[in-house]
């Protein structure tokens, strides 16, 4: 079935009897963009059970570190591991789910080619999927309701049905970090709340979920820990401690 | 009509119609990552490039059709390589800079062209000629299209995913940089070897049209490869047993009778609500 791989205990509920001790270290991370410094001395850890959002004002530093962790971009200074090995030796490890609006929807591939997609790393570049590869995927479309929806051209989803589109996507890639780019922008109320619930039952499954997101006053509900930036680290901790109006202050200016 | 069927045993018409069955599927094939890939703009620049590189080559080392496929190349490579470069290190966008270097690259070969005395010769290489292609180009045109064929079939998957998003093909340990150079490369041996075809000023029309027409059929991006190709080259082998009866232009009757299957298809298409990449 699905654990063919010893690094995967953690995919489908498998830690009830495993203790989830995946982590993830970012070590004194510097990044700069033509003389600015958009990044300075980030570190922190954090292991899998998590859902992580990524905060700060507008050219904090949120996507430069979300692009940081998904390998888009190599950091001047420092390094990220993961479980103590550099985390981009393994690539499907991790999923990175660009923000909605930078996806081309209108591309000709429907929900289960999408979700499809997430087997290439395992499969790799010479090889063909195997029935194996096919239930993995039909797990993943089923787990996140989308197997009615599989045979859909993704521009016909709702924005919340491509959030999804993507996370299965994420589950059939068996990736350990979901990697989310500002995923709640653009979702109506109860779209947001589903999607929170849909990324605490990922993260207590054992993935850890790490996604960029602006809105100071949701947070608590949505995530369970809170990394506040300004080019470097604010503060780091559980959302409660993180979001006080002393670190909102340092990090927003005077406006809230 | 016996006009027709007599041309029909000549060597030179069946040479004409193989042609037009293998460049129409090379482009038609190869169309798919232009369309998908949104490309159409600046794959017209690079077409356009080939002309001033014709030129320079005839100028530097006489008429021959080695060093004019060479030149042509060069050209489109300095071209296609000069747009990107412009477009990353100044604050013009990447269409602007491209309109520039697409109109300055004609004008200086058209110029070069004229004062080589070569006035005639400019319409087979803006519009093509097919009937004037021989053995060494039929070659070079089934070569470039086993080699797309190969390459597409082989890297269908991986090429699929970098065509949707190359972020998250980079995420997935895709070798990004070395897919949007082959690419590249690819597009430009097509377009270079249906130069003589259809010309630097038509071939643009051959490497968007089949694809863009698949797109307005399928969902599915793995169908517009193989449906640009049938398009592609039942276009162009309708065009063949069209421009003879008509007294029309081979070359631009291949790229009239596509156009008219794109507007039939974007009549019919349940999908045109959505809307059509544009470069």
């Amino acid at each position: 079935m699905v654990t063919h791989d010893t690094d995967h205990i953690c995919w489908g509920g498998a830690n009830h009897h495993h203790h989830c001790r995946h982590a993830l270290a970012v070590r004194g991370v510097g990044v700069c963009y033509h003389r600015v410094q958009a990044l300075r001395e980030v570190s922190f850890e954090i292991v899998c059970g998590h859902t992580l959002a990524l905060m700060g004002a507008n050219g904090a530093g949120k996507s430069t570190l979300l692009n940081v962790l998904a390998g888009l971009l190599t950091p001047e200074q420092g390094q990220v591991l993961w479980n103590g090995r550099p985390l981009h030796d393994t690539r499907r490890e991790i999923a990175y789910m660009p923000q909605r609006s930078e996806v081309d929807w209108a591309f000709p591939m429907t929900v289960r080619e999408l979700v499809e997609m997430g087997r290439y790393p395992s499969v790799g570049m010479w090889r063909r999927p195997k029935a194996h590869d096919e239930e993995i995927v039909q797990k993943a479309l089923a787990s996140l309701q989308l197997e009615p929806l599989q045979h859909r051209q993704i521009s016909e989803l709702s924005g919340g049905q491509q959030q999804r589109a993507f996370l299965a996507r994420a589950l059939a890639q068996e990736a350990h970090i979901l990697l989310l780019d500002e995923p709640f922008t653009g979702l109506d109320v109860p779209g947001a709340e589903s999607l929170a619930e849909l990324l605490r039952s990922l993260a207590h499954e054992g993935r850890l979920v790490i996604a960029s997101y602006h809105d100071v006053a949701n947070a608590p509900r949505l995530f369970d820990k809170v990394l506040l930036l300004k080019q470097e680290v604010l503060a780091f901790g559980s959302a409660a401690e993180v979001l006080t109006p002393e670190n909102l202050n340092r990090a927003f200016g005077q406006k809230i | 009509m016996s006009d027709f069927l007599q041309f029909m045993t000549e060597p030179i018409a069946l040479r004409s119609l193989w042609a037009c069955a293998i460049i129409g599927f090379t482009n038609g094939f190869v169309s798919a990552l232009v369309v998908l890939r949104r490309s159409a703009l600046q794959i017209g620049t690079i077409s356009c490039a080939l002309l001033p590189g014709i030129a320079l080559s005839i100028l530097l080392f006489g008429l021959g059709r080695m060093s004019i496929l060479c030149g042509a190349g060069l050209a489109a490579l300095l071209v296609g390589l000069g747009s990107l470069f412009v477009s990353r290190t100044s604050r013009l966008n990447h269409d602007t800079s491209l309109s520039i270097i697409h109109t300055t690259a004609f004008a200086i070969g058209y110029i070069i062209l004229v004062n080589l005395g070569l006035q005639q010769k400019v319409d087979d290489w803006l519009f093509g000629s097919i009937m004037s292609m021989g053995h060494f180009d039929l070659w070079v045109a089934f070569i470039t299209g086993a080699l797309a064929l190969l390459l597409i079939t082989i890297f269908e998957r991986p090429l699929l995913i970098y065509l949707f998003d190359p972020r998250i093909a980079a995420t997935m340990g895709l070798p990004t940089l070395v897919f949007n150079y082959g690419i590249f490369a690819l597009i430009i041996l097509v377009l270079v070897s249906s130069l003589q075809a259809v010309g630097a000023f038509l071939t643009l029309g051959l490497l968007v049209a089949p694809a863009a027409t698949m797109y307005l059929l399928t969902d599915r991006a793995s169908l517009m490869f193989w449906g640009g190709g049938l398009i592609g080259c039942g276009g162009s082998v309708l065009a063949f047993f069209l421009s003879y009866p008509l007294g029309w232009h081979l070359g631009a009757t291949i790229i009239v009778v596509l156009g008219v299957i794109f507007l039939l298809a974007y009549l019919v298409s349940p999908k045109r609500r959505g809307q059509i990449r544009t470069p």
